[in-house]
């Protein structure tokens, strides 16, 4: 599976990249914003699985998502948010705007492992 | 003059920053006597800054003496640190954010938006808030070290 991993954050990139590998996920592509995600998608995919996150500068990651679900060649990429954006209108605005599945900060490891899981069981 | 901060407004981020170092540092935070953030009073080597606006503005603040920041962070990140870096500033602005993320589900009738991170690196430096408001500070105690959880919060209504 090849995953694109898109948070501003190093540590949280780190964190997740470790929890990836636990799952026997090697091939994974890292993106530092929205806009960078977009690039890295055009230039290097398809991707099987996108993890993004919502707040970064440059772009933000609901409106990397819109872009991504609105191009033909990335529409049908899986998009898990994974976020601190906790409220429930910011989940049913992700969901509405084609995300697979929504992990809010802070969250155990099992937690991601369980969705990517699921995802890729599919 | 200047107002303080609401107990009901600073619960959450309690709240919040006890279950990210739960689940993200691996530590259990434990809350002290709350007081209030006067000038000159807490002195620090590290802090993650978080801006609040919308229909409330203010700030939510980690901040850190150096030794526990750097366990702190190796804790989070899973990756040793020596010194104040990139990597630990890095860490130290997402755990602000996590925890003011995850405390503005609590505070959705104020409409939030949160700032991406600000951190601050300088021995012994201040965080102070803003004219009108007085912060509150929340002094913790984790297996790591103590640290300071400071929120200055005033509704706009």
């Amino acid at each position: 599976m090849k995953i694109l991993l898109v948070d501003d954050s190093t540590t949280m990139r780190r964190i997740q990249k470790n929890t990836l590998a636990k799952l026997g996920f090697e091939n994974v592509t890292e993106a530092e914003d929205g806009a960078d995600a977009l690039k890295k998608l055009a230039v290097g995919g398809p991707f099987d699985l996108v993890l993004m996150d919502w707040n970064m500068p440059n772009m933000t990651g609901i409106e990397a998502l819109k872009k991504i679900k609105a191009d033909p060649a990335t529409k049908a990429t899986p998009v898990i948010m994974v976020t601190s954006e906790s409220e429930k209108t910011r989940i049913v605005e992700a969901i509405q705007s084609g995300a697979a599945n929504y992990v809010v900060k802070p969250f155990q490891p099992e937690t991601l492992m369980e969705k990517i899981s699921a995802l890729a069981a599919k | 003059m200047a107002s303080m901060v609401k107990v009901e407004h600073v619960n959450p981020f309690i709240n919040a920053t006890i279950e990210t170092f739960k689940s993200m540092v691996n530590c259990e935070a434990k809350p002290g006597k709350v007081f209030l953030l006067k000038t000159g009073k807490v002195h620090f080597d590290v802090s993650g800054i978080i801006g609040l606006s919308g229909g409330a503005r203010g700030t939510v603040a980690l901040s850190f003496p150096r030794i526990t920041a750097l366990k702190v962070v190796t804790s989070f990140g899973g990756m040793k640190v020596l010194a104040l870096d990139d990597i630990v500033t890095d860490a130290i602005g997402e755990l602000a954010n996590i925890v003011a993320g995850a405390a503005k589900k609590h505070l959705s009738q104020y409409k939030i938006s949160i700032s991406l991170p600000t951190v601050v690196v300088g021995e012994n430096h201040e965080v102070a808030g803003s004219k009108d408001v007085i912060p509150m500070a929340v002094p913790f105690e984790c297996g790591f070290g103590a640290f300071l959880l400071i929120v200055s919060f005033k509704s706009e209504s």
